[in-house]
């Protein structure tokens, strides 16, 4: 550092302290809210600490559902949001990983075309085409299915640029000493490539799950029933009525819920988490 | 770049490694957004029996309606709200957590953490927050003299809007910032120091344009993500209203499809979109290409 004053650490700490208070206050008060029962939160005079309902709201949230507004536990919503964000991220693993693999480590007729076709998904995000990819999902018979919530997530070329990136910094020397041993494709891919991948795929895997977890429009679009929503969009229908009868405490534990994992994906894993936004991003 | 060491025994295996990823790019991105193109030249019955072709129609009538300049304008406004303060704020904590601080590790935890919170509960989170009528920050709000509700108003709810955009957008602005800040050389300010420029002269001379590359990549990335990733925000927070003073252009292919029924119509508003994401995709890679030579 070029000099050191007392008063300028004093200013940036004043600075942080005032931005994480800034970020965890709306948390804070949702989940102080998860534990109060519904008269104390809606007259609009809640305290700003704990109440004693949590384990009743929580209980309620989780087993019993709302009784107007939101009939489904959110149990259930919670599981299918663990099954679509993991199957979100380890298919577009899998077909990545496989892709690159192809892509890098051998020559064939259209080598380049299947890599264009590939890496023009990054420009059209599933938003500014919902209608027909819903149509295209409902003629396969997808509504209401866990392939139809993953399967149009994972067609995106992030994964394939990744891993093709990572292969290209893996010395040539590698493939041509075990093909010295009389590897093939498939041996070398299994006992040299994947092993060294490991790192990618963790931070690519933690990337994924986030992605997929946080999915809103299209889980709500293809999803009639209500036992195939995701938490994401849950918290919404518990909110779609008149606001008195909403039953706040309850969405707001709900909330607490749908942030929970990935928020404790990125603190517990926050390295592999830094390494996959900043790679994919490239 | 290509590799010089490959297989090259194998004729059949690359393309059966290619094709799972080749089937699911056709059936569901190639497909679907060659119907959208399709479809916007297309005018349907109520029921989705007939449909006839009407050449450029569809887009005449968009061009013609109000409503689309409106929600044009409601996704600058809103845009250039969000980007501009959301790279602000996350360049002011990032600059705080540069410094040779003892607890940055941990406010850098702190501050990463909403990456991880889905935009609709962010919506939700600052929704109840604000919330007319049992919002811990209404309240004080009235006692102001301001006449708080973002369920009628159009000026607050889109306040409202931008505000837990913003929240949940400092994040990743400031993880980026804090890397491009970590990576400009410590004797190029040790220098300007000796030069006798101080904090802030050294801050706006040599630390913010050796930050440019990183601003301009954050910037066409936090555009991209107010025209698509807020759309949770929007229809958890005020569902484009009041009065459709929050519908947003990609909001609008949403309820125009499924509320109004016109898919012709929607149809070829997201084509008027994928043109503008294109050319975003398209500065952003003239960006990444300078980077290399930077």
């Amino acid at each position: 550092m070029v000099e050191h004053r007392p008063w300028n650490d004093i200013i940036a700490y004043a600075i942080l302290t005032l931005g994480v208070f800034i970020v965890a206050f709306p948390v804070y008060v949702a989940m102080i809210a998860s534990t109060h029962d519904a008269a104390t939160v809606v007259g609009g005079r809640m305290p700003l600490s704990p109440g004693g309902h949590a384990l009743e709201n929580y209980y309620r949230a989780i087993f019993v559902g709302g009784s107007r507004t939101a009939p489904e536990p959110v149990g259930q919503l919670l599981l299918n949001s663990f099954i679509s964000a993991i199957g979100i991220a380890v298919g577009k693993i899998c077909i990545s990983i496989l892709s690159a693999y192809a892509v890098v480590y051998f020559r064939f007729p259209f080598r380049k075309t299947a890599f264009w076709i590939i890496f023009v998904t990054l420009m059209l995000p599933v938003e500014v085409r919902i209608y027909p990819t819903y149509k295209v999902v409902a003629d396969l018979r997808m509504l209401d299915t866990y392939a139809g919530l993953i399967l149009p997530l994972i067609a995106s070329a992030t994964g394939t640029l990744l891993f093709r990136q990572f292969f290209m910094t893996v010395p040539d020397e590698l493939l041509e000493a075990s093909r010295i041993d009389g590897a093939g494709p498939f041996r070398f891919f299994k006992d040299t490539l994947l092993p060294l991948s490991i790192t990618t795929i963790s931070a690519l895997f933690v990337i994924q799950f986030i992605y997929g977890w946080n999915q809103y429009l299209w889980p709500l679009l293809i999803t009639t029933q209500d036992s195939m929503q995701t938490i994401v969009t849950g918290i919404k229908k518990m909110l779609v009525t008149t606001d008195e009868l909403a039953e706040w405490q309850l969405a707001m534990a709900t909330a607490v819920l749908a942030m929970l994992p990935p928020v404790a994906v990125v603190i517990f894993m926050q390295r592999l988490f830094v390494r996959g936004l900043v790679e994919t991003e490239k | 770049m290509e590799k010089s060491a490959v297989f090259n025994s194998s004729r059949l295996l690359p393309y059966a490694l290619l094709a799972p990823q080749l089937i699911i790019t056709f059936v569901f991105f190639y497909w679907p957004a060659s119907q959208a193109v399709l479809q916007s030249f297309k005018r349907e019955d109520a029921f989705g029996l007939v449909s006839e072709f009407v050449g450029l129609e569809n887009y005449h009538a968009l061009f013609a309606q109000p409503e689309y300049y409106r929600a044009m304008l409601t996704t600058l406004v809103f845009s250039t709200l969000v980007a501009g303060l959301s790279l602000l704020i996350a360049l002011l904590f990032a600059t705080q957590a540069d410094k040779n601080l003892k607890a940055a590790p941990a406010y850098k935890t702190f501050m990463i953490w909403p990456y991880a919170v889905a935009p609709a509960v962010a919506g939700v989170l600052w929704f109840f927050i604000f919330h007319p009528s049992l919002g811990t920050l209404a309240r004080p709000l009235r006692g102001l003299g301001l006449d708080w509700n973002p369920l009628l108003n159009g000026n607050h709810a889109m306040t409202l809007v931008v505000m837990s955009a913003v929240w949940k957008q400092i994040a990743y602005n400031f993880l980026f910032f804090l890397a491009g800040l970590q990576s400009i050389p410590k004797s190029v300010i040790e220098a300007g120091a000796i030069d006798g420029a101080g904090p802030m002269r050294r801050f706006w001379t040599i630390v913010f344009p050796l930050l440019s590359p990183t601003t301009f990549f954050l910037l066409v990335v936090n555009v991209v993500y107010v025209f698509f990733d807020t759309f949770g925000i929007i229809d958890a927070v005020t569902g484009g209203g009041p009065a459709g003073a929050t519908t947003t252009m990609v909001y609008k292919v949403y309820a125009d499809g499924r509320l109004g029924g016109n898919l012709g119509g929607s149809a070829a508003q997201s084509v008027v979109l994928m043109v503008i994401v294109i050319a975003l995709t398209a500065v952003q890679f003239k960006y990444v290409e300078r980077k290399v030579q930077y």
